[in-house]
């Protein structure tokens, strides 16, 4: 019986397994694009995509963002806000309180451009692979702007995820996060004090972000671990130990005894024997199969990954290379089969058919009404993604949105303002015009069918899409965005 | 598959009607697609709406020292003075809000004073997500989300919950269930028919082949994909059908002229979602105030005629909400700033007519924010027991004793 995640060989990584690999190590590209992938080879596409250190990354790392916004105000400030409260000075306070709405007012500003910052970034990448693993580490440590309120403590955590998100699951990112302001600020562990224990972060570290929930782990270990972690909080936008309030006394976690404190609780963590296999199977979720249903395939899979990842301390790149490279990656059942997010349509539709952006503010907005708004997970538990996608209405927003991109016409918009505009889409098809002895109509068609969908659908609808191509006589532009918007109109075209 | 289905459907009537004490035949009404279901329209007035100027505490001192400029003069004082409320004395409406008056005097109207919770969250986002998700942490799903997770066994309906407005309130998701949203019906459709004839007439093949027995994501897809035509032609044709009254009310009226034509038409939907911003009344309140309420009051009264002339007002109770009120004593800048309790309004033949409950204590604040008297979660739970007829008690995650806003 073969090794759960075996090689596939190199003979049988051609165009379409490349394709899937684009789609999922990153946001698929262009018939381009994945052919230059496909001539790398299996091993150094997987290579090129996992090492992104080697390419050139040209964008901008965020830091024209201010910092100062939410700042605190100053001691004396402070104090005189204090002697107002004394005073029952309202006039005072009530300057306070105007300052301090207008400086959100601005944050929230501040959080907008961040997301439509990191949306371009998206868009732009030369390292897709590295901004999808940051979208990854984005959504399972989640963080809410709502609760967190401060737009640069956002994008100082962001910037930690994506420095770190090849990198070592403890020490780089567990480590990291439970230092992290907004995260801090999120959980409440600010508030976690010796006289008054806060659970929450203790809670969901194991929870959401180690363990899984119930696994391994007990209502005193929780207790435990809230009590270690004590004192770490956060000044001046950066990580700050409070020796006052930290619990230094003795803790009893998972049946040991110590003075344990934050660092030591994670290193406990890391024993358990779920510790292994929780981010492996969320990884799998991710990036393999989105079902929430363990089938023996998925099983025999995460183990091998959990393994792999256990074996090299926690690395998390020589577990993705062997998952990328292997046979069950590029298995028929699971191409084609995740309901992309709201983000990952997005970003794909632009890259792969390369259509103008038009307006980021527009499709950020478009993302978040399809449920995805970055920055702005429902909840700690970020998104839950899958079938969770999509309902009738939500299925219209993602149709419309390729509407949009390919022509500009805003679902927003009162009328109808002529024919399609801005995207040519003829280079796409330049290369089956004109060819002796063929039925050009019928080799465009099922040429777009390939590429949005996959396989062209073997069904009417191809007939149909070729009866109306040849109806409109030569195929302008016009025409073959017509086509592309009824193909990305197709329940496939939400599958990568 | 089937025939395990049919085993259990039985089982879940059965303890289902004995837990809430109903007898069997009113479940059976209540299952999707049978006429006679209640409806519940949830309108939310979003920024905060200042409660105070519009349940008029006219009979209090401090409502006047603490207001100067802003402060609704006391009923008799000139043309914008107060209304009064038949039965209380001390406590008047807004002038603009005549249509919610018309409705009080007609019985079917009903004020909940002091509104609030525990520890309020003055933070921007916290106390509106504490009202969508009804936990004073504000991190769960929403309510009417859990309403729907917990009540819809088996495959969800389509359209059991419809918010109106381009983003889907928190109040409307849940674990399993996403609220059908679009900001006009015209947008609910693929914008692609605009591309002519023959693109439109393709476009209903797009689905595809529907297949039984399969239930990967593309058969999920797919039929959502049917789903999403139909109900679009659905929505389409029934607002497509003129209102049989005459409506008055702008934006919200809007709103809610979709939500009684989608009514009229039949939807099993059960609860729909409106909202109307702009009550965050920072600066120069008194105008923007009075436009507002005069909206809201307005398309109240317009929506409940409509229903009457339709046959359908036994049906349907109208709740209305903001995520907090304002405080006391106005700001330098002509309006106010985010406070605290606030009250609720109720519409329909099945309210307990009448102002109900204590208005907050004018002269003992919280910081300059009035305290609340009511949590809002015992109007919730008298909504979701005795009009929906679900599990509150698992849905607001704890047990509340229901407030006596319908009648028994």
């Amino acid at each position: 019986m073969p090794r759960a995640l075996s090689p596939l060989a190199e003979r049988d990584f051609g165009y379409w397994e490349a394709a899937h690999l684009l789609n999922r190590a990153g946001f698929g590209g262009t018939p381009t694009q994945i052919l230059t992938l496909s001539n790398m080879g299996l091993k150094k596409a997987v290579d090129y995509l996992l090492e992104w250190e080697r390419v050139d990354d040209p964008l901008s790392d965020g830091g024209e963002f201010r910092a100062d916004i939410m700042q605190p105000i100053s001691r004396d400030s402070r104090e005189r806000r204090e002697r107002a409260r004394r005073d029952e000075d309202e006039k005072t306070l009530e300057q306070y309180r105007a300052a301090r709405q207008e400086r959100q007012r601005i944050d929230r500003r501040q959080m907008r451009s961040i997301q439509s910052w990191w949306l371009e970034r998206l868009i732009e990448t030369p390292r897709p692979l590295h901004e999808k693993l940051t979208l990854f580490w984005h959504g399972h440590f989640a963080t809410g702007y709502r609760s967190v309120e401060d737009s640069w403590h956002m994008m100082l955590q962001n910037d930690m995820l994506r420095r770190n998100a090849g990198g070592n699951l403890k020490n780089d990112l567990v480590h990291n996060i439970i230092r992290d302001p907004a995260m801090i600020k999120y959980l409440n562990n600010n508030q976690n004090t010796r006289s008054a224990p806060n659970e929450n972060l203790a809670r969901e570290l194991m929870e959401l972000f180690t363990l899984g929930e119930g696994n391994g782990y007990t209502e005193d270990d929780i207790k435990g671990g809230a009590r270690a972690l004590t004192g770490m909080g956060y000044r001046d936008d950066a990580f700050a130990f409070n020796q006052r309030n930290h619990d230094s006394s003795a803790k009893r976690i998972f049946g040991r005894q110590g003075q344990f404190d934050g660092a030591d609780f994670v290193e406990l963590i890391f024993q358990r024997p779920s510790a292994a296999w929780f981010v492996p199977w969320k990884m799998h979720r991710f990036f393999v199969d989105d079902s929430t249903e363990i089938s023996s395939d998925t099983k025999a899979a995460v183990n091998r990954m959990a393994s792999t990842l256990k074996r090299n301390n926690w690395n998390v790149r020589p577990m993705l290379k062997e998952l990328f490279r292997s046979k069950h990656f590029y298995d028929p059942s699971n191409r084609r089969s995740i309901i992309k997010s709201p983000v990952q349509l997005t970003v794909q539709a632009i890259r792969s058919l390369d259509t103008p952006v038009r307006s980021i503010t527009r499709v950020n907005q478009a993302c978040g009404l399809m449920g995805q708004e970055l920055f702005f997970p429902p909840s700690v538990k970020g998104w839950e993604g899958g079938r969770k996608w999509i309902n009738t209405s939500t299925l219209f927003i993602r149709n419309n949105l390729l509407v949009y991109l390919m022509t500009g016409r805003d679902p927003g918009a009162k009328a109808w303002q002529g024919s399609p505009g801005g995207w040519d889409a003829t280079p796409l098809v330049a290369h089956l015009r004109g060819l002796n002895g063929r039925d050009e109509a019928k080799d465009i068609v099922t040429y777009l069918a390939r590429f949005t969908l996959g396989d062209a659908p073997t069904d009417d609808r191809l007939d149909e899409w070729t009866t109306l191509a040849k109806s409109r006589g030569h195929i302008d532009n016009e025409t073959l965005v017509h086509l592309l918007s009824l193909m990305t109109a197709c329940p496939e075209y939400q599958l990568c | 598959m089937l025939a395990s289905m049919a085993a259990t459907a039985p089982l879940f009537i059965q303890r289902a009607s004995e837990a809430m004490g109903l007898p069997l035949g009113s479940m059976l009404t209540s299952l999707a697609g049978v006429p006679q279901d209640h409806v519940l329209v949830v309108v939310q007035l979003a920024g905060g709406n200042d409660g105070l100027n519009t349940v008029v505490p006219y009979g209090s001192a401090d409502y006047y020292r603490k207001r100067p400029q802003l402060a609704i003069k006391a009923p008799g004082k000139g043309n914008d003075a107060a209304l009064t409320l038949p039965g209380m004395d001390g406590i008047g409406l807004h002038p603009a809000f005549s249509g919610f008056r018309e409705l009080y005097d007609d019985g079917v109207g009903c004020v909940v004073q002091g509104i609030g919770y525990p520890n309020p969250n003055r933070s921007h986002f916290s106390s509106m997500d504490i009202w969508h998700t009804a936990d004073t942490s504000g991190r769960d799903n929403g309510w009417l989300g859990r309403y729907f997770d917990n009540t819809c066994s088996g495959t969800p309906e389509p359209a059991a919950g419809i918010a109106l407005g381009n983003t889907a309130p928190l109040a409307m998701q849940g674990a399993k269930s996403l609220p059908v949203s679009f900001e006009s019906p015209d947008l609910y459709r693929w914008m692609g028919e605009d591309f002519g004839e023959d693109v439109a007439s393709a476009y209903k093949s797009i689905p595809g082949k529907q297949e039984a027995g399969t239930d990967d994501n593309l058969a999920f897809l797919k039929r959502t994909a049917l789903d999403a035509q139909m109900s679009s032609n659905q929505v389409r044709k029934a607002v497509s059908v003129s209102p049989l009254t005459s409506w008055n009310g702008g934006d919200l009226a809007t709103q809610l002229q979709t939500v009684a034509a989608l009514i009229r038409a039949g939807m099993t939907t059960r609860v729909y979602y409106v909202t109307l911003g702009g009550f965050d009344t920072h600066a120069n309140q008194a105008g923007s105030h009075q436009r507002l309420l005069r909206q809201v009051g307005d398309s109240l009264l317009s929506f409940q005629k409509e229903l009457k002339a339709q046959g359908n007002d036994q049906r349907v109770l109208t709740m209305v909400f903001s995520e907090f009120g304002r405080r006391v004593g106005e700001n330098g800048s002509g309006g106010t700033d985010h406070g605290t309790a606030a009250p609720m309004y109720l519409v329909g033949p099945m309210v307990n007519p009448g102002v109900l409950g204590t208005h907050p204590n004018m002269s003992n604040l919280d910081d300059g924010d009035l305290k609340y008297t009511a949590d809002f979660r015992q109007v919730y739970a008298a909504v979701l027991k005795n009009w929906m007829g679900a599990d509150a008690d698992t849905i607001l995650r704890k047990r509340w004793n229901p407030a006596p806003v319908l009648k028994a």
